[in-house]
């Protein structure tokens, strides 16, 4: 059987596990210790949803004069 | 997707007119000031080297991955050094944890939901800004526009191990920072109150 994770550990490798960054062994890990941590499973939603929230942040405006300068600029090359 | 079509000077100019919102709002990203600059650089670089540009449906890659490259080269040339902190020393920080401890919203039913709702674009941006260049960008580019973490190594020029290891480092400090910059400027305030 493997090594239980602590909650330190497992926080520290979520990202990672939810990039699919980690070793197979790591990831039975952390999946183990969030079949039964529910607050590592609070931590895990958390960090889906700042994912989400960074990728949701939608493109800024190019403002028109910078957009037509460098217009001009790319016509000029 | 534009169709670029034949390697000529307005086929160019269709593509970067195209494809210059994204440009500057990744420019934008990676810089305080001098995204203009940044945008110019890319598009000089990106017309010379246009005829190696295969296929027209990476031409928006093919620009961002050259912007980058003009971000990484200004980087290096200003050659401030950043002192890379290993991921065995990085400091645990749980923003989930401090928003629990915490309590900042006291009357929200759902409190971590609630607390990134307060950052509008422009606040997000600032946090970003507070976090070194070499931690910001890899975070930038992995969970903002989406590249893989290879091909982040290869366009800032770095191993895999580094790359990951800023990103450990970022994330860390991005969530630190949306908590400092919250109580900074009283943003859960201004959002209650709204």
């Amino acid at each position: 059987m493997s090594e239980t994770m602590q909650c330190s550990e497992a926080v520290r490798q979520l990202w990672d596990y939810l990039d699919h960054a980690v070793s197979p062994e790591d990831h039975e890990k952390v999946e183990q210790h969030l079949s039964f941590c529910r607050r590592c499973c609070g931590e895990l939603e958390f960090a889906k949803e700042i994912r989400g929230f960074l990728a949701s942040k939608e493109a800024e405006e190019i403002p028109p004069n910078v957009k037509a300068r460098l217009q001009r600029f790319a016509a000029d090359l | 997707m534009i169709e670029v079509g034949d390697r000529t000077k307005e086929s160019f100019q269709r593509l970067a007119a195209a494809e210059l919102p994204g440009l500057y709002s990744l420019a934008r990203r990676l810089v305080r000031d001098g995204a203009e600059d940044l945008v110019q650089e890319a598009l000089l670089r990106a017309y010379r080297s246009f005829g190696t540009l295969k296929e027209d449906p990476a031409a928006g890659r093919w620009l961002k991955r050259i912007l980058v490259n003009v971000f990484r080269d200004e980087l290096r040339r200003r050659a401030r050094s950043v002192e890379e902190v290993p991921v065995e020393q990085v400091e645990d920080f749980s923003l989930y944890r401090t928003l629990v401890e915490q309590d900042p919203l006291p009357y929200s039913d759902t409190l971590h939901h609630d607390f990134l709702r307060a950052f509008a674009r422009e606040d997000v941006r600032e946090v970003l800004m507070r976090l070194p260049e070499i931690y910001r960008a890899p975070l930038v580019l992995r969970y903002m526009d989406g590249f893989a973490t290879k091909e982040i190594a290869r366009m800032l020029d770095a191993p895999l191990g580094t790359i990951l290891a800023r990103l450990h480092r970022g994330r860390q400090r991005f969530e630190r920072e949306l908590w400092t910059y919250a109580q900074e400027t009283g943003l859960l305030l201004k959002g209650a109150m709204g």
